[in-house]
């Protein structure tokens, strides 16, 4: 699997209209999903939508980034960009996952947390650093799928799982290729070569020890057969959620604390 | 415009020579022509509109800890380029020249020091170096920091100054907010306290992951602080933004700061909080 040149033909399919969403996964790898709304402070915020189901039988607490299908439904779902209230909604049914044993499924899929003035308001970078910091202590098994676009805190802020699992055609990084190309390039045009530069395809990821694994999508793309990307990635969930089961819950946040804490390239020279 | 211009006009002849013109600072917020040392005694806060300039990570030491009480313990770790990144420029060159700039490996500064007679561990953000953004080698420094301070059970205190994640090391960048975040549960059940002091500007994934999450939340005057830049939202959201948006003050009313601090204040206000949350351990 390499994806030399190829990184941005990538993005456009993570973005291909038709692509499933989190909440066509709910409905195809998941059984009686029921939604849950609200951060019980403001709002409900459609772009993180959650709630309970069941995995092959076992219940789960399912959080996920939502898009629209179609503009209306993306103008109500603000293109799935989180704002704070769906981080807080996501806090918020961390701790009932973990009140009731419950492990956590994190369905990743967003450009972005919401760049905007209400955002900001309401504490966008507060409540991205309270998920993560939620999701780190859980005392239940967590993980965190990027089914589509991985865009900077805004993912991070549910993928601070005990395994990330990535699909084929999906993107995760530090910021979306327009933004880095506007800001390095200085024109979001040359988004292409930003893709490239910041290697941010699955491939790449698992080659940097970022993600545990990456979920094979049919040739065309996972929106060419919704149902058999559910099949393989309901068969991948089941496997880890499996293993990450044996585990007790101290055992669980030493784990993902000690996977976050090796991650990073850098040099060491002994001080003078 | 034309207030800078009245004061430029108002500038006193004397400072107009040639051969002193360094004598004279120009006050970026009111205009106000200052004398240098007069600046730099007042910590570089503007005497007459009161304006906190940026300062320099050496110039927060001197004015935030006890004279000659630093041992800096950062330094060792080194960035690396583990994508090849090249934009306009390779990024190995660019961490070069900041390197050679700022005497500094990476964008942080970080060690023992005293204020007031209290010991702590402090850690500085450089903006000077590529905008105080945050990559393997400051996440790492940041960790070390957190950890020093559980194994010497002292507090931390934190002064941020960044425009986020660094863009050059892709996916790892992003990683270092859950790994500083994850060197914070540590400090947290240590019952230590934490406290982060944030200056002008921090954003981006910085303010999303360590920077927020202190027992206490400081902010100099007039500091920018937010998660996506003002342009970003203006531009991208076209939106029209409210008066002293992302601001400190604008923060604080609501409800995302627990103190706006004078720079001149800045020490003893740390001390009674440093020292008041050891009374309860
Ligand atoms: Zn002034």
């Amino acid at each position: 699997m390499t994806s030399g040149g190829d990184r941005w033909a990538k993005v456009q399919l993570a973005r291909m209209p038709g692509r499933p969403t989190a909440l066509d996964y709910l409905k195809l790898a998941f059984e009686d999903f029921v939604e849950l709304h609200g951060d019980r402070l403001f709002r409900d915020d459609p772009a993180l939508v959650g709630g309970l189901a069941r995995l092959a039988g076992r219940p789960v607490v399912v959080l996920g980034e939502q898009k629209g299908r179609d503009t209306k439904e993306n103008i109500l779902r603000s293109f799935g960009m989180p704002n704070p209230e769906g981080y807080r909604k996501a806090v918020r049914l961390m701790r009932l996952a973990e009140k009731f044993g419950l492990p956590v499924v994190s369905l990743v899929d967003t450009i972005g947390a919401y760049p905007g003035v209400s955002a900001e308001e309401h504490g966008q970078a507060w409540a991205i650093a309270e998920s993560i910091r939620t999701m780190l202590s859980l005392q239940v098994p967590v993980l965190a799928v990027i089914l589509g676009e991985g865009g900077s805190g805004g993912a991070l802020a549910i993928a601070a799982a005990d395994r990330v699992l990535i699909l084929q055609n999906a993107w995760y990084s530090v910021i979306s290729p327009e933004s880095c190309a506007a800001i390095l390039w200085r024109d979001a045009a040359e988004a292409p070569k930003a893709a490239e530069a910041l290697q941010l395809s699955a491939a790449d990821l698992l080659a940097q020890g970022l993600v545990e694994e990456v979920i094979p999508e049919p040739s065309g793309g996972a929106h060419t057969d919704p149902q058999m990307t559910a099949a393989t990635l309901k068969l991948a969930l089941q496997r880890h959620l499996d293993e990450l089961c044996l585990l007790g819950g101290e055992q669980l946040v030493a784990g993902r604390e000690a996977r976050f804490r090796r991650l990073g390239v850098f040099g060491e020279t002994p001080l003078p | 415009m034309a207030l800078d211009k009245f004061f430029r006009r108002k500038r006193p002849k004397a400072a107009v020579s040639e051969d002193v013109p360094e004598l004279w600072s120009k006050c970026s917020s009111c205009g106000a022509q200052i004398y240098k040392r007069d600046l730099e005694a007042n910590l570089k806060v503007c005497p007459v509109c009161s304006h906190h300039h940026r300062i320099s990570v050496e110039e927060r030491l001197r004015t935030l800890l006890d004279p000659d009480s630093f041992e800096p313990r950062s330094g060792s770790v080194h960035p690396r380029d583990p994508l090849h990144f090249v934009d306009t420029l390779p990024y190995t060159e660019r961490l070069k020249r900041a390197q050679q700039r700022s005497g500094r490996p990476d964008a942080i500064l970080a060690g023992l020091g005293r204020i007031q007679g209290s010991r702590l561990v402090l850690a500085l953000m450089d903006f000077e170096f590529s905008g105080g953004s945050m990559g393997s080698a400051v996440g790492e420094e940041l960790v070390r920091a957190a950890d020093l301070a559980v194994e010497l059970h002292l507090p931390l205190v934190v002064v941020c100054a960044s425009g986020g994640a660094r863009m050059q090391e892709g996916a790892y960048s992003l990683m270092q907010m859950a790994k500083t975040i994850a060197a914070l549960g540590r400090l947290a059940a240590a019952r230590l306290p934490y406290l982060s002091v944030l200056t002008d500007p921090t954003t981006g994934g910085v303010t999303a992951s360590f920077a927020t999450l202190a027992d206490v939340i400081l902010a100099e005057p007039g500091a920018l602080i937010g998660f996506a830049g003002p342009r970003v939202i203006q531009q991208t959201m076209r939106q029209t933004l409210p008066e002293g948006f992302q601001r400190s003050e604008f923060l604080l009313q609501h409800g995302l700061l627990d103190l706006v601090v004078d720079r001149r204040q800045l020490p003893s206000r740390l001390h009674a909080l440093l020292s008041l949350l050891k009374g309860a351990a």
